[in-house]
């Protein structure tokens, strides 16, 4: 079994990022999303191979082609990943808030 | 429901922004970050050092059972009371690097105040390395659960 990739390292790249950014509007084959870089199609292919494979792209077979689309789970998985940072500051700040105010109290 | 911790981490920076408001005097919250019996409170870490003025220092180190388990410290640069803090940030062994903190201290009414702090890091990638040390963790923490729930059973 392959090992699943780390989500953030998929989003780390900046063309994986220009990738996304083009598949976001609309469904497209490989060959339509290698036009718009300079690199080779092996490279692109790597690149769209690592995405699908965090679950961020999905393939879709129409006909002969295969389309690429945007897995909005995976995309939420993205989103969500900040907030264990957040609450960990929201902790830490109502810890302040508690001892500042016990201060405020005992001071009066 | 309006959430009163904010992150703003922009895609494709390499800094980030985290607001608070309290329901506390803009006093007590420079207070809090500013006097080493406070700022051991709330942070829950033992304060080695604190010079609150220009071209200050500080270190704090947390022990659990005996082991130092978190260590850090960082140069205050400039201070204006009840106002601002500028300093450096650095947590030591982490592959994080040092940043940079703009701590903003504001008065919304008598008893109600804004704290914003500006994170500047050396990369995106150290930013993206802060941001997944709690999301890691939490995972870790889920994982030990279920160890634990999976040993319990045997």
């Amino acid at each position: 079994m392959k090992l699943r990739r780390d989500v953030f390292q998929a989003i780390a790249d900046p063309t994986r990022r220009t990738i996304i950014t083009l598949v976001a509007t609309s469904a497209m084959t490989p060959s339509a999303i290698a036009e718009n870089f300079d690199y080779s199609r092996q490279t692109i292919s790597k690149h769209i191979q690592i995405l699908t494979e965090c679950e961020i792209l999905e393939q879709e077979q129409k006909g002969r082609e295969i389309y690429y689309h945007l897995n909005p789970n995976g995309m939420k998985q993205i989103a969500d990943f900040i907030e264990p940072f957040r609450k960990l500051w929201d902790n830490r700040f109502n810890n302040l808030e508690a001892v500042m105010k016990n201060y405020q109290s005992n001071k009066k | 429901m309006d959430q009163k911790t904010k992150i703003n981490a922009l895609e494709g920076k390499q800094e980030l922004t985290i607001t608070r408001e309290f329901d506390l005097p803009v006093e007590l919250v420079y207070k809090a970050y500013t006097e080493a019996e406070f700022v051991a409170q709330w942070m829950g870490t033992k304060v080695i050092k604190l010079e609150n003025r220009d071209h200050g220092s500080y270190a704090f180190e947390t022990s659990h059972e005996g082991n130092v388990i978190f260590k850090a410290n960082g140069t205050i640069h400039k201070v204006v009371p009840n106002q601002e803090i500028v300093r450096t940030f650095e947590m030591e062994n982490m592959p994080i690097g040092i940043q940079l903190e703009f701590l903003n201290f504001e008065k919304v009414t008598a008893n109600k105040s804004k704290l914003t702090i500006q994170i500047i890091y050396k990369s995106e990638k150290h930013r993206a390395k802060q941001l997944k040390l709690p999301f890691a963790y939490g995972l870790n923490m889920a994982h030990n659960r279920l160890e634990e729930i999976l040993k319990n059973l045997m």
